[in-house]
């Protein structure tokens, strides 16, 4: 066992774990923060994805001892003060989801998609949510979301 | 995933006297750990190269630009220096896998892995580029030696990538639309020492297409390089395309990367 300290959401955390623990097993299961998703537990989804250091990061390729020391921020922390982060308020406006699985995943890679690209063009988000699948089709109304919130985060 | 040890030693030296026979190095993990939760590999411990900060890092002179071990893609990509001495390089880096896998994956790691469909392996192959290691220097040619196998000796450690810059370069593949990974990748570069046309995925392992570069050498041009075949035998073929198909991509994707140089 290895003890692996982390900032989580703004919450500093601390705990002995396996080596072989994966950054989402930590937080879905010992932080009990479970809007991460699994989805295909073999880094092609996206739905697990979380930023670590700012940077989005499939969390199920990458161990819970890789993340000590760093700040990890997962969809429970993007609302702030019990308003919806303008990128959820988007999804929740443009109906970017269905069965809602990819969601968490969506946003937090499309968060990070607007910071690099800050005034992106329908095909740089097509291109840049390439890590993130969406099994109900649901692509159009997603694009649509980060286009709407892109403008909403720039002004 | 099989139980292993972890250790994260902070220098070069630290890592690779720590390394036993059944130990691996891990750099960003995006081949390792998903290879690691699908059992097809076990390691007694995991060395974690993240803690050493002389592998990170980009530097660019006139003649070269050198990228250290552990610097990810997407460092790569975003470099100004690397954008304005080699844009083909960080080009290839921004093509590779997803924005997720690029804000973890490393040049070292890469390599030092050699899939046969990865993006690096050309740009090292196609720009004459040198793999320093802590025991020695060697040619990317020499490097890549056959299907997910390296010159690398079991307590060698990639430090860094040294690319001569050339006049000009390009790069173009076909990715899977699964994976990203080159089904096909071909990287063309005119160099002081002449025209170099690198190949990946279409083979076991990254190759030198020379009747393209003795085309490009007199005419560098896509017209040159359209119609010049490759031929099919020992190309991989698999359930993506065959080794017709990837053979007939070499002098697509070769004529795209030469319209591309710059």
């Amino acid at each position: 066992m290895t003890t692996v300290s982390m900032t989580v959401n703004g919450k500093q955390v601390s705990a002995e774990v396996a080596p072989n623990t994966l950054l989402v097993q930590f937080i879905r299961e010992n932080l009990r923060l479970t809007g991460t998703h699994v989805g295909c537990d073999t880094s092609q989804c996206g739905a697990c994805t979380v930023h670590v250091d700012g940077d989005s990061v499939k969390s199920c390729t990458m161990l819970a001892v890789q993340a000590d020391g760093a700040e990890v921020t997962t969809i429970e922390g993007l609302a702030q003060n019990g308003e919806l982060h303008p990128m959820q308020a988007a999804f929740k406006e443009n109906h970017g989801l269905q069965c809602g699985f990819c969601t968490p995943g969506m946003i937090m890679s499309a968060v990070d998609l607007v910071k690099r690209n800050p005034n992106p063009s329908e095909e740089t988000i097509r291109t840049e949510l390439e890590g993130n699948i969406c099994r109900c089709t649901g692509y159009h109304n997603i694009v649509k979301s980060v286009k709407s919130a892109s403008e909403n985060m720039g002004g | 995933m099989y139980s292993f040890d972890y250790e994260r030693p902070s220098g070069v030296n630290e890592a690779v006297s720590a390394i036993r026979e059944d130990d691996k190095f891990l750099a960003g993990g995006q081949t390792l750990l998903p290879t690691l939760k699908l059992r097809l590999a076990q390691a007694d411990k995991l060395i974690d190269l993240s803690g050493i900060a002389e592998l990170k890092g980009i530097s660019v002179s006139e003649s070269e630009v050198s990228i250290g071990a552990m610097t990810r893609h997407v460092d790569v990509a975003n470099s100004a220096d690397v954008k304005s001495a080699i844009p083909a390089l960080a080009y290839l880096a921004s093509h590779i896998g997803d924005a997720q896998v690029r804000n973890r994956g490393t040049i070292g790691g890469s390599i030092s892995n050699n899939d046969p469909a990865a993006d690096y392996p050309a740009a090292l192959v196609g720009l004459g580029a040198t793999v320093h290691t802590n025991k020695r220097s060697i040619s990317a040619e020499d490097f890549f030696v056959d299907l997910f196998e390296t010159a690398l000796e079991e307590d060698e450690l990639v430090t860094k990538v040294t690319f001569p810059v050339p006049e000009k370069a390009g790069y173009a593949k076909f990715p899977n639309p699964a994976s990203r990974f080159a089904l096909t990748g071909v990287f063309v570069a005119q160099t002081a020492q002449g025209v170099r046309v690198a190949v990946t995925g279409a083979g076991p392992c990254v190759f030198r297409q020379t009747d393209m570069e003795a085309a490009l050498s007199s005419n560098f041009s896509a017209d040159a390089v359209s119609g010049i075949k490759t031929e099919a035998s020992g190309l991989s073929a698999d359930i993506h395309a065959s080794a017709d198909y990837r053979a007939n991509l070499i002098s697509v994707m070769a004529a795209r990367a030469v319209q591309a140089a710059s």
